[in-house]
């Protein structure tokens, strides 16, 4: 490894000046709780650059900041025509897509980093989806992976924002992602990244726990552990109901 | 009023979901149908997933038809009989509509089967029913005297064996047909996750020929135990039971039954079968369209194995 980042500052000097340099973030909570009305959060994240030397004139600082929620496996299906009607024909299985992904960015994107660092770092949203083997008689798996990106895009559960990032002298910079409501409940990995040179010469991780809480962590956890006692409260809740409102308008026909 | 559904994972606002419970039961309470055929697409059409969207409207569906049958109950217009010898059939076939959904769900193309269900009973039976009920109203207007369109049916229905004499709808018939109905209305409850009223309540008219008066009553209270059986199975297998949406559908639904049920008093058996001939064909028509036309997306996901 040592002789990897020997090789590196060989070949290109000048972003030996970059390893200096550090995050040291600050995120308005790193908890989100759903509750009963929960209608999306606004989460603000903050940090500086922690450097020993002054920073390169020639290159700007540029940071991209990326909230990625839990993945999971997920199946694309397309539809055709067929006999008249629009019928499921292909089935993708995409190995893992988030279910929530936001990045954001202090400038264009593909202007601040190159593509083999996306790569490296799996920072763009189509980077984020993971899709391995694809079977022979789908020719072009790609546009299912897009789909996904799409569908989820109109959703908001995926972001795209260019320029969100604002960066002050080159030390300090901030930004909020606002995430919706259809959250799902997970672990969602935040990083940051500093570039120069369309390169990454440090980056930062924490984790955002959203979480369901109070009536809402009580019924989702009976459903799952207890599911016949769950089914037998729905039962008992609906019929009480259903005997409570005829007894309220025999009450009211009497009145 | 925004709120979050535990199980749905999705936010919606709260009196949108009332309102839609209340029209559906007005519906329900009006002609016997539980709604479902209804309020699963309109679930579907506020962004609930559809599996929480079929599980949920079957606990709701117990709801109002319960505060539905107990008004049915206080006119005495329940069979309750007939409604015993339909759930029979109705509960073999909910278990048997089960693993039928199962298997299709494995080959993938559930989806699809569940909506040329809809569209090709929605169409039979509402189109059926238009007809029927139009011609018995041009029946009554012209002479007083009705013609009984029963004495077809009574052949082979009287030749079957384990008669029975209900009362109530002052029938005296083999319990293989209303078994059968209830079999039948059973698997299609289960695969198309409705109560089965729209299909029941024309069957009872017709098939059986009971008097249209305590049809919406019996079918409701088959209706009760079927989709409450339903609620059982899904809460217990798919944890697609969405206990928070519920309550706020029902809270609308048991009020807008009881509504609808006193509405239906007020009417003419002809007038409220007409109407539902409407509403059905209309609710048919439109999911034949969206088979038809070219969505807007070609693409859905799925949460893989699943549909």
């Amino acid at each position: 490894m040592r002789f990897l980042v020997a090789l590196v500052l060989l070949f290109v000097p000048v972003t030996s000046t970059g390893a200096t340099e550090e995050v040291v973030l600050g995120l308005s909570q790193n908890r989100v709780a759903i509750t009963a009305n929960f209608d999306g959060s606004e989460i603000l994240i903050f940090g500086a650059v922690k450097r020993e030397t002054a920073p390169p004139a020639d290159q700007p600082l540029e940071v991209i900041v990326a909230i990625e929620g839990p993945s999971l496996p997920v199946t694309v299906r397309r539809k055709e025509k067929r006999y008249g009607i629009w019928v499921n024909v292909d089935a993708l299985k995409i190995d893992s897509a988030p279910a929530f992904y936001a990045v954001a960015t202090s400038g264009p994107f593909d202007e601040i980093l190159s593509q083999s660092e996306d790569l490296r770092h799996h920072v763009s949203i189509p980077r984020s989806i993971r899709l391995v083997g694809t079977p022979s008689h789908i020719a072009d798996a790609d546009s299912f992976a897009e789909a996904i990106i799409r569908i989820r895009s109109r959703n908001g559960l995926y972001q795209f924002l260019e320029h969100a990032v604002s960066i002050e002298q080159e030390t300090l910079f901030r930004t909020s992602i606002a995430m919706p409501s259809n959250l799902t409940e997970g672990e969602y990995k935040t990083r940051v990244f500093l570039l120069r040179n369309r390169a990454v010469i440090s980056n930062f991780e924490t984790k955002i726990y959203v979480q369901k809480v109070g009536l809402e962590r009580f019924l989702f956890n009976l459903s799952r552990e207890r599911p016949v006692i769950y089914g037998l409260l729905s039962l008992a809740i609906a019929i009480a109901a259903g005997w409570g409102a005829s007894a309220a308008f025999r009450m009211f026909r009497q009145a | 009023m925004q709120i979050y559904l535990p199980i749905a994972e999705v936010s919606v606002n709260a009196f949108l979901l009332l309102g839609l419970g209340g029209l559906v039961g007005v519906l329900s309470g009006m002609f016997g149908v539980g709604g479902g055929f209804l309020m699963t697409p309109l679930l579907f059409f506020i962004g609930i997933p559809p599996a929480v969207a079929v599980a949920t409207e079957a606990n709701q569906i117990v709801a109002s038809s319960f505060s539905g049958v107990l008004a049915h109950l206080k006119r005495k217009t329940v069979d309750l009989k007939m409604g015993t010898v339909l759930l029979i059939g109705g509960l073999i076939g909910a278990a048997l509509g089960v693993l039928l959904f199962n298997y299709l769900k494995s080959l993938g193309q559930v989806d699809l089967l569940v909506r040329l269900c809809y569209v090709g009973f929605l169409g039979v039976v509402g189109g059926l029913m238009f007809v029927e009920s139009l011609n018995s109203i041009r029946r009554a207007r012209k002479t007083q005297t009705t013609t009984a369109p029963k004495r077809r049916q009574r052949n082979w229905i009287h030749a079957l064996p384990f008669k029975m004499r209900f009362r109530t709808s002052g029938l005296y018939i083999s319990v293989i047909p209303p078994i059968l109905v209830g079999l039948a209305v059973g698997v299609l409850a289960a695969i198309m996750g409705v109560g089965g009223g729209f299909i029941m309540v024309p069957a009872m008219i017709y098939l059986l020929g009971m008097p249209t008066k305590v049809v919406v009553g019996t079918s409701l209270f088959q209706i009760i135990f079927v989709t409450a059986f339903t609620t059982m199975l899904h809460a217990t297998t798919n944890y697609t039971v969405d206990m928070a949406l519920a309550v706020l559908l029902l809270i609308g639904g048991v009020i807008g039954a009881q509504v609808g049920t006193r509405i239906g008093v007020h009417m003419k058996a002809e007038q409220l079968r007409v109407l539902l001939a409407m509403m059905v064909l209309v609710v048919c028509f439109k999911l034949a369209l969206e088979l038809l036309l070219q969505p807007a997306e070609l693409y859905s996901i799925g949460a893989a194995g699943g549909h």
